[in-house]
């Protein structure tokens, strides 16, 4: 029988959880990497057996971990994050201008095909790749060294690279989104990058349709149709039916198009999955009722999923990486919260049951369907 | 030899004991000391001093002979106490409250 691997990055370490393919009764492994912040957690599709995790805290900096038998053991491996020489800099908060620095890693990307090779997005946003396992990392430099980049600035967490897309159709194609400049879009394996932003309209920059500055919170897609992306952005739920060339506003008739995760159910490509948040300045549910919203129509029609959800007196967030999918018959879905819960729904989001509770703040959610 | 003491944190990472033990060919430094700690724990490259400047990671401290040496020069001698094996030299993660 099947088996499905939840990973669990949060503020303090990591956990793993386990079922059959009934999903009924699961097995929480961990902590693993205490004392760290574990920002992702991820496992190759090659290989489900290799994971790797991005470990840091403020002490010590960066460092990658690796595992090649499901998470039983870790061998720590790079954390040598090198920008490929200085190009020009980018705008602080306080309207100065920055150099890149490398300071941690959000998001391990792994490749469809080769479990040793992998990407990470960094803060300040750039984009590695490593082709040995996560041992020896290289930039690739020609995402900071485009025009825009002198215009990209932080948002309040700081200018980090958090979602990595690779197009299953075509290896040279890549999406990148960065917070908060936008997604970038390469077409010849990362060696050049441009914007992907119009359609997007953000109130809270000096020119609302600006071609960079859009604090893009995650974008996603189904893999039987890549040119389809779909986005969560800092308000608004946007997709575009043609590889990021443009967007059109999707949010319809959700009780609050801010929030931070969206995902794509495993075998209906216009089914997508948002968890709505009242507002930038209030991180929690709308209503203090934690709801799932799924739209099965690719967006503007929207239901709420509430069955097993806490639907009074509920204050926390999902955060951008804390929701994914597996991929078995009946599409499982799952997410983290920054009160340490995990829901998971074995139909679809009918209906949800707490996986794992009292974890620490939860950074990251990934989801793994075993053989 | 040369005796340091490590955060409990880097500790688990490179499975070291309580105490290292360092041999330092010339003269003991902040600098060939972290080096000598980095051949024998290369996972340890860049955790303590950054990669690209060498520059003591801003929350650790090293401390010696109950005296602060984190500001000295990287290249300066460290105590005799140090380098006679009587004192170790420690790296110390600063205190995080919150």
């Amino acid at each position: 029988m099947s088996g499905i691997r939840v990973l669990v990055g949060t503020q303090k370490c990591a956990f793993i959880l386990t079922s059959d393919g009934n999903r009924q009764r699961w097995k929480l492994s961990g902590p693993h990497f205490v004392g760290w912040e574990i920002f992702h957690l991820t496992g190759s599709i090659a290989d489900p057996n290799r994971l790797y995790a991005s470990q840091y805290n403020s002490w010590f900096g960066q460092l990658i971990q690796r595992s090649n038998d499901g998470g039983e053991t870790w061998e720590p491996v790079g954390n040598k994050f090198l920008l490929d020489g200085a190009i020009g800099n980018y705008e602080g908060y306080d309207g100065t201008p920055q150099g890149w620095e490398f300071k941690r890693v959000w998001h391990l990307e792994p490749s469809l095909s080769d479990p040793d090779c992998i990407y990470a997005g960094a803060e300040d946003a750039s984009l590695f790749r490593s082709t040995d396992g996560g041992q020896n990392w290289q930039e690739f430099r020609g995402l900071r060294a485009q025009s825009s980049a002198q215009r990209w600035q932080p948002g309040r967490t700081g200018m980090c690279l958090h979602t990595i897309l690779l197009d299953p159709s075509n290896a040279r194609r890549l999406f990148a989104a960065v917070m908060a400049a936008g997604v970038f879009r390469t077409d010849d394996a990362g060696e050049t990058w441009h914007p992907i932003n119009r359609g997007l309209k953000s109130q809270y920059i000096p020119d609302p349709n600006a071609e960079v500055g859009h604090c893009v919170h995650s974008i996603t897609m189904h893999r039987s149709r890549p040119r389809v992306l779909f986005m969560q952005k800092h308000w608004d739920v946007m997709r575009s039916d043609n590889a990021g060339d443009s967007w059109q506003e999707v949010s319809g008739n959700l009780p609050s198009d801010f929030g931070f995760a969206i995902v794509v159910h495993a075998h209906e490509p216009e089914t997508i999955y948002v968890i709505p948040i009242k507002s930038e300045s209030e991180h929690f549910p709308p209503d203090a009722k934690l709801r799932a919203y799924r739209s099965r129509t690719g967006g503007y029609e929207w239901e709420p999923l509430t069955k097993g959800l806490p639907q009074n007196d509920c204050y926390v967030n999902v955060l951008r990486g804390a929701m994914g999918v597996d991929s078995l018959d009946e599409c499982g879905i799952y997410f983290g919260t920054t009160g340490g819960e995990v829901y998971a729904s074995s139909d679809a989001g009918d209906s949800w049951t707490l996986i794992a509770q009292r974890l620490p703040p939860i950074l990251s959610v990934e989801v793994q369907t075993l053989p | 030899m040369i005796r340091v003491i490590l955060p409990g944190h880097l500790r688990a990472l490179v499975n070291a004991p309580s105490e290292v033990e360092l041999h330092i060919s010339g003269q003991a430094t902040q600098r060939t000391v972290l080096d000598a700690l980095g051949a024998q724990y290369p996972v340890l490259r860049g955790m303590i001093r950054d990669h690209v400047s060498q520059r003591r990671r801003p929350l650790l401290r090293f401390f010696a002979c109950q005296e602060d040496l984190s500001n000295e020069v990287p290249d300066a001698p460290l105590p005799h106490a140090v380098t006679s094996r009587a004192e170790p030299l420690l790296v110390v993660a600063g205190i995080a409250g919150g």
